[in-house]
């Protein structure tokens, strides 16, 4: 039993399937008389259109069709529309303006779609999208964040001048300017968060169909939630009931938040799967999955932390401008970073707090969640703030963090922003992470590479991030069949987490099922009654807890069906190890046994509802807090500005661990793109607004290489706020990353004097900090 | 990709015919920078000419104080050559520092130095050792080889055949990576050939160049001390989102400290 149960870490049940090549991601996927797609997309930042002449590609061998902006408007589809409640600054409601599938007169960025060609070939739809002719008349752009809010920037709508699409505010403006006038210091900062992309290994792809017969649509696509795109085709494109509609995610290469529900290319498949009467699919290339994806992050952030004379922190301000992009095409757009800053005061304890975020329209491809959303760069704020405080007041940081930090004996704790920590163990997270990393040596360390001529630092970094979501429920179902085996049905959406086997252990801890008589299935809304799919840290909490209630209800319902086999009443029947047990005996029958009698009417009680099937669907109270600590160990090569990770600590805390192995490789790939952002990546748009860094040979990923050893440890604090004890562990790897790795560089230049410097910390920069504080100092 | 024909010659003669007939023809080495120019739709040409059987451009072979390397010797086999770590290690090892093992697996000499990318590895090393590249028709030296940026002295249907490079007395090559791309960001080999000392850049210019004031100061001492302090400008280096002019021309005067330190390490013949 302990083999497979919670806590035991189970090596992946998928992998042998994926690794041995039997997987069927998203372009394995391909149907009798399928035609090809192909996306004709902007050139420029922002222009008008002027005309658009499609005649020469409608008349090239193999075209079927060639479509645009107002062919998609002439049949009257509609558009996703934003729907949070958000103002403007003056109060006045936000603007957020809908994407079409293709635009009619103006293009915003570069990538913006502008027309569909479908063809019998793939290199037959390409050959005549180079034919469309297209009069374009360019206009001023403006792509930067800090530009596109500043007065007399380009408008990317005339209709919004100033390019502010909407505020949210969080916290207590006046109780903080209180704060603040009492405080004895101040220490105030500006940090930029860069725009990346997800880079999955697997690049988006779309198939449609259109059943004649039925008058019903598949799509089958790589998405995070199944449900939720059909809910959003339904409802707002295509304007038709959802059993119109099936949606279909095979295996998925990596998503991250970025494979989301608005994509345009999901309409224009299943629209002209209609029209032509064939399947049309759509494969996104790697050099287009820049221009055709939405991006990470991207904001400035004016950070201001108020101390007493003890060094407690009083206060804390924040002004953070977030890119939104060119179009608010549904409400993932208004998600980062604005829902996720709640977290900004970190694991202190900051009696008052005060967070505004403008959300600015630029001509960029649009932002939306990417992992964490908001969360990173609410803790790489604050955490980043606290070192400079550290440096600024010469005081030891560990201290100063130590000092402020909230005690576990304060938990439940509410945060001056509005988030509610339910549970966790700050403090103890990082003496465990500071004596993993043997903080205590690390001068000797530093000495040791100060004599080879290199510039060692290190950083403690804690992180916390709001998980789980309760606006979101959650749906599992346990099927059982004739011969006992069973059907696991999730309306969460694996995307390579290892679904199968976290939520396998989960029925196997409930119900003693041997994970081979398991059959799991996600993404398939003709399978899954519902779900809201795979998002913000939250499907083992909210999926694994509706397995947990689903497990409940198998039980009570075989325990009436064992009462009736052992002829004894339903309230002696005890159920241990997949056995029902007449208490106080050894006679027993086994939940196969159960099962089995289930189907059978013969062997249930008269009148009895007989089958095996339950399902759940689980809403959380309340968010869960993941938390954990990171201890980042750099070397600085000061003649080539070279950063290599020497080490690498962290220590956390996502309540219940269900599979220590799958938690690990989430932390660690967590960490992983939280390294790739702050050493290379970065996605560059240049002044006239073209994206320079659209192919790999100029988007830096870093790669195995570039790592040193992780170190992973737990401390878990399981929550009560659901049956698992789960906080969540998506998302946790990636939040503490980003502080503690620039962090790490920002100690190693503490000597040299370098006191600002942005990410990415890439040689070239880290290289010009220097010389430009030595020639400063006329060295 | 853009239709086009496709033809595997079996010798050398075959090769220039189809060449000579068709203008718009392309060579076809490792294919590790065609093909991905070709799915790009960047390039069209009307046809291939696949070289991969015509054996006068394979081997690995000396001669006297001349190691010969054929066109078509892929990456690998240069590094696994025991004729080559013998002779030329420094080679050897500068070739492993080329991309991955799957472009190591296809990629080949001629091919890279045909092409001539402004931050390829071998160019360095040619024009370094000071090579000479043999082809159909003629030799011509390294200095006059490489031309401009993606642009050699080979004519229009030209085909390189060896290269040639004396033996040095010792030599090393430091790359400093591009993080995205990993070709050189900038790289730096030095040479030292029958007493002549040579430094070659590449990834800094439209073009790989010597530094001829490094060259100069090296000549009198060969030491890492004997450059430090001098200054190679800026003029003509690029200046791009992964690096600034400034930073390459630093990176230029350390990579060339650390390859003579690794030359000095290294015995005779190379390093
Ligand atoms: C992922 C990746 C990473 C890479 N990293 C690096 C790196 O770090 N450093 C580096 O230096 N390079 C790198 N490269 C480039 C690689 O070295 C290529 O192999 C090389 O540039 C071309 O060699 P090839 O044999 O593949 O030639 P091909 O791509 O087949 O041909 C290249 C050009 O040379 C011409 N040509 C080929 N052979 C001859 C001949 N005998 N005579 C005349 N013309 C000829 C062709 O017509 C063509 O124009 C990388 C490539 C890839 C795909």
């Amino acid at each position: 039993m302990k083999r497979y149960g919670i806590g035991q870490s189970v090596p992946r049940f998928e992998d042998s399937r994926l690794l041995r090549g039997r997987g069927r991601f998203q372009d394995d996927r391909n149907l009798p008389g399928q035609s090809y797609g192909v996306v004709l997309r902007s050139p420029h930042a922002h222009a008008r259109i002027v005309s658009i002449d499609t005649a020469a590609a409608r008349a090239a061998p193999g075209v079927l069709a060639v479509y645009t902006g107002e062919d998609y408007a002439a049949d009257g589809l509609g558009m996703p529309k934003a729907t949070l409640p958000r103002k403007r600054p003056d109060g006045s409601p936000m603007f957020a303006p809908q994407r079409p599938a293709l635009v009619v007169d103006r293009v915003r960025y570069v990538g913006d779609p502008v027309a569909f060609v479908v063809a019998d070939s793939l290199a037959e739809a390409k050959d005549a999208a180079e034919l469309i002719a297209i009069d374009y008349e360019p206009r001023s752009a403006v792509t930067d964040t800090a530009a596109a809010a500043s007065s007399g920037a380009a408008p990317v709508w005339d209709e919004c001048p100033d390019n502010i699409s909407n505020i949210v505010e969080k916290g207590n403006k006046s109780a903080t300017e209180a704060a603040f006038a009492r405080a004895v210091r101040t220490i105030k900062r500006r940090y930029v968060i860069t725009r990346v992309h997800a880079q999955y290994m697997e690049t988006r792809g779309a198939l449609g169909v259109y059943d004649e017969g039925d008058e019903r649509y598949t799509l089958y696509t790589d998405c995070q939630y199944p449900h939720r795109v059909r809910n959003m085709l339904c409802s707002t494109v295509f304007r038709i009931p959802e059993s119109k509609m099936r949606v279909v995610s095979g295996d998925i290469g990596g998503a991250f938040g970025s494979k989301g529900w608005q994509y345009v290319e999901h309409r224009l498949v299943l629209w002209a799967a209609r029209k032509l009467q064939r399947p049309v699919k759509w494969t996104c290339e790697r050099s287009e999955a820049v221009l055709a994806d939405e991006h990470g992050r991207d904001s400035v952030g004016e950070i201001e932390l108020g101390l007493d004379g003890d060094n407690k922190f009083v206060g804390l301000r924040l002004h953070l401008i977030g890119n939104i992009g060119a179009y608010v095409g549904s409400d993932r757009n208004l998600l980062v970073p604005s829902m996720m800053i709640g977290t900004a005061v970190g694991v202190y304890d900051i009696p008052s707090a005060y967070a505004l975020v403008t959300g600015v329209l630029s001509n960029t491809s649009p932002t939306a969640p990417y992992r964490g959303a908001g969360r990173p760069e609410a803790i790489y704020l604050i955490e980043r703030l606290i070192d400079d405080t550290a440096r600024e007041l010469n005081v030891d940081p560990l201290e100063l963090r130590r000092r402020n930090m909230i005690p576990a004996n304060a938990m439940p704790y509410q945060n001056a922003l509005g988030c509610y920590y339910d549970c966790g163990d700050f403090l103890a997270n990082m003496d465990m992470a500071l004596a993993a990393a043997d903080y205590a040596g690390f001068p000797a360390r530093r000495e040791q590479s100060r004599a080879r001529g290199m510039l060692r630092g290190i950083s403690v970094a804690n992180a916390i991030e709001q998980a789980a979501s309760p606006a979101q429920s959650e749906f599992a179902e346990i099927r059982f069949d004739t011969s006992g085996s069973v059907q696991l049905l999730m309306g969460t959406k694996n995307q390579g987490q290892g679904h199968e086997t976290t939520f396998k252990q989960i029925l196997h801890e409930r119900l003693g099922l041997d994970p081979g008589d398991v059959h799991f299935t996600d993404g398939d809304t003709d399978q899954v009654a519902f779900g809201m799919g795979t998002n913000g840290s939250r499907s083992t909490v909210v999926g694994g807890s509706a397995i947990y209630l689903a497990a409940e209800k198998i039980i009570e319902k075989g325990r009436r069906i064992a009462g009736h086999m052992l002829e004894s009443a339903a309230t002696d029947i005890e159920f241990a190890h997949g056995r029902f047990l007449v208490a106080g005996t050894d006679r027993a029958v086994s939940l196969k046994q159960v099962a089995a009698a289930a189907f059978v009417p013969a062997r249930l009680p008269l009148g009895f509802d007989g089958g095996l099937y339950e399902s759940a669907t689980y809403a959380p109270s309340k968010d869960t807090y993941p938390n954990g600590c990171h201890v980042c160990e750099v070397e600085v090569d000061p003649e080539t500005g070279d950063v290599a990770v020497v080490n690498y600590v962290i220590v956390d805390d996502v309540g219940t661990v269900i599979n220590p192995l799958t938690l690990k490789g989430q932390i660690v790939g967590g960490i992983a793109q939280g390294l790739g952002q702050i050493l290379m990546e970065r996605v560059v748009y240049d002044d006239t607004g073209q994206l320079v860094t659209a192919s790999f040979m100029d988007y830096a990923m870093p790669r195995a290489d570039v790592f040193s050893h992780i170190t992973v440890k737990s401390n878990p604090v399981p929550t009560k706020l659901n049956p698992l004890g789960a906080k969540g562990a998506g998302e946790a790897g990636c939040v503490g990353s980003l502080p503690s790795i620039m962090n790490a560089v920002m100690n190693a230049l503490e000597p040299v004097g370098v006191r600002q410097l942005d990410m990415p910390a890439t040689s070239d920069r880290v290289w010009k900090a220097i010389r430009s504080v030595a020639k400063e100092n006329g060295k | 990709m853009y239709q086009f024909q496709y033809h595997r010659p079996k010798n050398l003669a075959e090769a220039l015919d189809l060449l000579a007939q068709d203008g718009d023809a392309k060579l076809l080495a490792g294919g590790q920078t065609l093909l991905p120019t070709l799915r790009q739709r960047l390039a069209a040409p009307s046809a291939l000419v696949d070289l991969a059987g015509i054996s006068e451009l394979t081997g690995i072979s000396t001669k006297g104080e001349l190691l010969s390397i054929g066109a078509m010797t892929r990456y690998i086999e240069i590094i696994e050559s025991p004729l080559v770590q013998a002779t030329l290690p420094s080679l050897a090892r500068a070739v492993a520092l080329v991309g991955d093992p799957l472009v190591r697996n296809r990629g080949t000499i001629g091919g890279s130095l045909a092409n001539n990318d402004p931050t390829a590895d071998l160019t360095a090393a040619a024009l370094a050792m000071h090579a000479t590249f043999v082809t159909d028709r003629r030799s011509i030296s390294a200095d006059e080889f490489f031309v401009d940026l993606f642009e050699t002295a080979l004519e229009q249907g030209e085909i390189l055949v060896r290269i040639e490079f004396p033996l040095p007395d010792r030599a090393a090559y430091v790359k400093f990576r591009n993080p995205a791309s990993r070709y050189a960001l900038v790289g730096v080999f030095v040479a030292e050939v029958h007493g002549d000392i040579r430094v070659a850049v590449t990834g800094a210019k439209a073009k790989v160049f010597r530094e001829h004031a490094f060259e100069a100061a090296l000549q009198t001492e060969f030491s890492a001390k004997a450059v430090k302090g001098l200054d190679v400008g800026t003029t003509g280096l690029i200046d791009d989102l992964h690096a600034s002019a400034e930073y390459r021309a630093n990176l230029i005067s350390v990579l060339t400290r650390r390859a003579i330190s690794a030359a000095m390490i290294g015995s005779h013949r190379g390093a």
